[in-house]
């Protein structure tokens, strides 16, 4: 039981692997759902089971776990777009750099000063190299959908360092964070059905480039 | 100092005389006149006063800036720029009136006599500053309101391009300048003055790089041979009057700006005397081959200011030689004749500026080929032209012989008895000479294009009227003057020497070395010998002069254009210096017997501006251009990637 917070964000690191190095979209947003249950989790497992930390996970839980991977899933099947082809960074160079972030986010981790508390927890490198994972997808991938898995897998880490600070984080700023993401998404899934509405049956943000003068 | 004072109020006065008066009223144009003709004239009896008293006069002000006080210093050496300074700007001032009248140009017309006395009022302040800041701002006033009336003439794109290129030069010389006076900052104490003459010493590493940055900042303005690319285009595109202050005195400001600066140095390396006498001798021999193949008058005019440019820095060059290898003789003959030549260069060169401008005025046309028998419509403006030509060849009996002759007594020093600088100073000699003898020829192309020759019915031209010919005249006078009793000029010379060379050093007097009495004895004759071949040579009564084609090619045409044109008059020299000049000429092909209608062209680019400055700017351009749409390429997975990159960089950074 004490090894359970650890088992779980190696979990998450290795969905991070997962993530970038597949096509299937559906896979995709099964594996960020999966990513956001199982850290909705951790509150309760790190700091006991108090109203707050319940709280936060049942909105967690919810918020990632069902509802937005629903509100996804239902967009993959009503625009009829199931992989990511032609990404700006093919699979395999992704998850060597998902590799090296990793690797980096575990060496950074250890020269923080931290309290000594936290000093040999596994939070800050799954911390680092999931929002180091959110960054890649946002940057190696071109489909609007792929870039709403990067901004959640970015809210995951984010979600991940705040771990730390489980006892003093407010619930109110926690349930900032999901209800942005919540709105985020609902604007995304709106851009999203306009480029297919306008570039014919692809969701490709290439297409979004006509301002960069 | 407070009648010099109130003459640059005056001049500022005359610029914001139109505030309140109505746009382009005679009004106002009248009142900018008078109020810059006194402002100068005041001047000039400030600057006479103060001489006359014998010592410099200084004046001390808190001016709140940081570093900056009204700190001002009227010497000898400030006083040799002034004079013409203040004269030129009379007799532009005086000369607008006629050809760039407020009631035919209203807008055009009000700009330039707004920003015409603030010109002239920024260079009398850069020409008195002592002290850095001060001296600074009076230069940016200056190079400002310079720029500002380049673009006077908005009807037409050249004037705009030249503005840019000559703002874009300019700056590039206050950048240098500020760098300057930073490190002549730490040279000596007082950071609020500029320093005494001969006080600092030369030897050191910072004062050679104070030397080269104010050869750049203080070139670029002055337009030496490889940094001149701003000063043909801007002084074909001003309005005559401020062509002729920008080339007769603002370029002459630089100058000022390296006699003074070299001045502060008591033991000047030689090397400084070498650049600046190569330099000099590039300038004048590739100034006047350059003026050879243009085909605008003003523009040739322009390049025989890069040439006497050169002149000058020769004489300085010469003078600093004699002040590294201890030969005063040197130093005195080759100050004199630089300065003495920037005072005949602004008289010769404003003359011709003006007269030239008359010819523009009267013709409407740039183009040298344009002309043709103009001295038959125009005969006075083609006498002050002469005039300025005779002058500007550096031939008895006018002022550009005087300077010229001291320049090279000055040389000639390099050889002669116990001289210790290396007799290589002979070699400018032979460039000297060959400076004016293609200015010669030069002139007597520009002369007999122009004036001599059959009337081109489609230009006639007419007299300009007297508000034009009397600034000439003036200036005419003035050559005149310098050229037939050049003894009066050597005590201001050598007032100006002496402050050069700090007070304490004491020179041989001028006059010892210089036997200017020989030059007007021999003026005279020559102007008696002159005056008697006219007496002989007059037409008499009763015979008639034939009248034919000047010239003819030796052919029997009677068609006004069928003559030598300015480009085939030059041709041959054109050909010597084709390896600098680099003319494009695009001649018939057709060799049949009966060839076809073909046209001929040729033109010379700018070899500093044209073959090198502009494709380097543009491949610069370009390159920025790919590398900023490389960059900013709309694609928000890359601007995402750009702030993981800076994001990561500030981390390394942090824990360093």
């Amino acid at each position: 039981m004490q090894n359970l917070p650890d088992f779980i964000l190696i979990a998450v690191i290795l969905l991070n692997f997962f993530l970038l190095g597949t096509s299937r979209l559906g896979a995709c947003v099964q594996a960020v759902a999966l990513q956001g249950a199982l850290l909705s989790l951790l509150p309760p497992i790190l700091s006991g089971p108090s109203v707050h930390a319940l709280s936060l996970a049942g909105g967690a839980f919810c918020l990632k776990g069902i509802v937005i991977p629903a509100l996804l899933l239902r967009a993959i099947r009503k625009l009829d777009i199931n992989r990511e082809i032609e990404p700006r960074l093919g699979y395999i160079p992704t998850l060597l750099l998902v590799a090296l972030t990793t690797a980096g986010a575990f060496v950074f981790g250890d020269r923080l000063p931290l309290l000594a508390a936290h000093l040999n927890s596994l939070v800050i490198p799954a911390s680092l190299s999931t929002l180091a994972a959110g960054f890649l997808t946002l940057i190696t991938r071109r489909k609007a959908i792929t870039q709403v898995l990067g901004y959640l897998i970015f809210e995951n880490g984010i979600f991940v360092f705040g771990m730390l600070l489980a006892e003093a984080m407010p619930l109110m700023v926690e349930a900032g964070v999901l209800l942005d993401m919540l709105v985020a998404i609902f604007v995304m899934g709106i851009v999203m059905n306009h480029i297919n509405r306008e570039f014919s049956s692809s969701i490709d943000t290439d297409h979004l480039n006509l301002l960069r003068e | 100092m407070d009648l010099f004072l109130t003459a640059i109020g005056l001049l500022l006065l005359s610029s914001l005389a139109g505030i309140g008066c109505r746009r382009g009223s005679r009004l106002w144009s009248r009142t900018a006149l008078v109020s810059l003709l006194a402002g100068c004239l005041l001047g000039l009896a400030a600057v006479t006063l103060i001489l006359s008293a014998g010592k410099p006069v200084t004046l001390r002000l808190p001016w709140p800036v940081p570093g900056g006080g009204l700190s001002l210093r009227i010497d000898g050496l400030a006083a040799v720029f002034l004079y013409p300074a203040l004269l030129i700007t009379a007799a532009g001032g005086l000369y607008a009136e006629g050809y760039w009248p407020v009631t035919a140009r209203p807008g055009s017309g009000s700009w330039l006599r707004c920003f015409y006395p603030l010109l002239a009022a920024g260079i009398l302040l850069v020409l008195t500053a002592d002290n850095p800041v001060l001296f600074l701002f009076a230069w940016e006033v200056m190079a400002l309101a310079g720029f500002l009336l380049v673009v006077t003439d908005r009807n037409d794109e050249e004037p705009l391009r030249a503005g840019f290129i000559y703002l874009a030069a300019t700056h590039a010389g206050t950048l240098a300048l500020f760098g300057m006076f930073a490190l002549l900052a730490t040279l000596h104490p007082d950071a609020l003055l500029l320093p005494q003459a001969a006080s600092l010493s030369g030897a050191t590493t910072t004062a050679d790089a104070v030397f080269l940055l104010a050869l750049l900042g203080f070139g670029l303005k002055a337009g030496l041979m490889p940094l001149h690319i701003w000063l043909p285009g801007a002084h074909a595109a001003a309005p005559s009057n401020v062509s002729a202050l920008m080339s007769g005195v603002m370029i002459k400001v630089g100058i000022y700006g390296l006699l003074r600066t070299t001045g502060f140095f008591i033991d000047v390396p030689a090397w400084w005397g070498w650049t600046v006498l190569g330099l000099g001798l590039v300038s004048a021999v590739l100034g006047v081959a350059f003026a050879i193949a243009q085909h605008d008058l003003k523009r040739l005019l322009a390049f025989h200011s890069v040439e006497n440019i050169g002149i000058i820095l020769l004489g300085l060059g010469t003078a600093l030689l004699g002040r590294s290898y201890g030969m005063p003789a040197m130093v005195v003959l080759g100050t004199a004749g630089a300065l003495l030549h920037v005072v005949n260069h602004g008289l010769f060169k404003a003359l011709l500026f003006l007269s030239g401008g008359a010819v523009i005025h009267a013709t409407g046309s740039r183009r040298l080929t344009d002309y043709g028998g103009l001295l038959r419509s125009m005969p006075l403006t083609g006498l002050f032209f002469l005039g300025g030509a005779a002058a500007i060849c550096g031939l008895p009996p006018l002022n550009g012989f005087v300077s010229e002759w001291l320049v090279y007594l000055g040389l000639f020093q390099a050889a002669g008895h116990g001289a210790t600088t290396p007799p290589v100073a002979l070699l400018a000699l032979p460039g000297l000479a060959m400076t004016g003898g293609l200015a010669l020829l030069c002139f007597a192309k520009v002369f007999g294009i122009s004036f001599l020759g059959a009337s081109r019915p489609e230009m006639p031209g007419h007299e300009p009227p007297a508000s034009m010919l009397l600034p000439m005249g003036v200036l005419l006078a003035g050559c005149i003057w310098i050229g037939v009793a050049p003894a009066t000029m050597l005590p201001l010379l050598d007032r100006a020497i002496t402050a050069w060379l700090g007070g304490t050093a004491d020179h041989t007097a001028l006059a010892h070395l210089a036997p200017a009495g020989e030059i007007s004895r021999l003026a005279l004759l020559l102007l008696l010998f002159a005056g008697l071949g006219g007496l002989y040579a007059r037409p008499r009564k009763g015979k008639r002069i034939p009248i034919s084609v000047t010239w003819g090619c030796g052919c029997k045409l009677s068609l006004p254009r069928a003559r030598y044109s300015a480009s085939s008059f030059a041709e041959m020299i054109v050909g010597f210096f084709d390896w600098a000049l680099q003319t494009h000429t695009s001649r018939p092909t057709d060799r049949t017997p009966f060839p076809a209608r073909e046209p001929f062209s040729s033109h010379t680019p700018d070899g500093v501006l044209d073959l090198l400055l502009r494709p380097a700017a543009s491949r610069l351009v370009e390159t920025t251009g790919h590398l900023r749409r490389a960059i900013q390429n709309g694609l928000v997975g890359f601007y995402l990637l750009y702030s993981a990159l800076a994001l990561l960089a500030l981390l390394l950074f942090a824990g360093q």
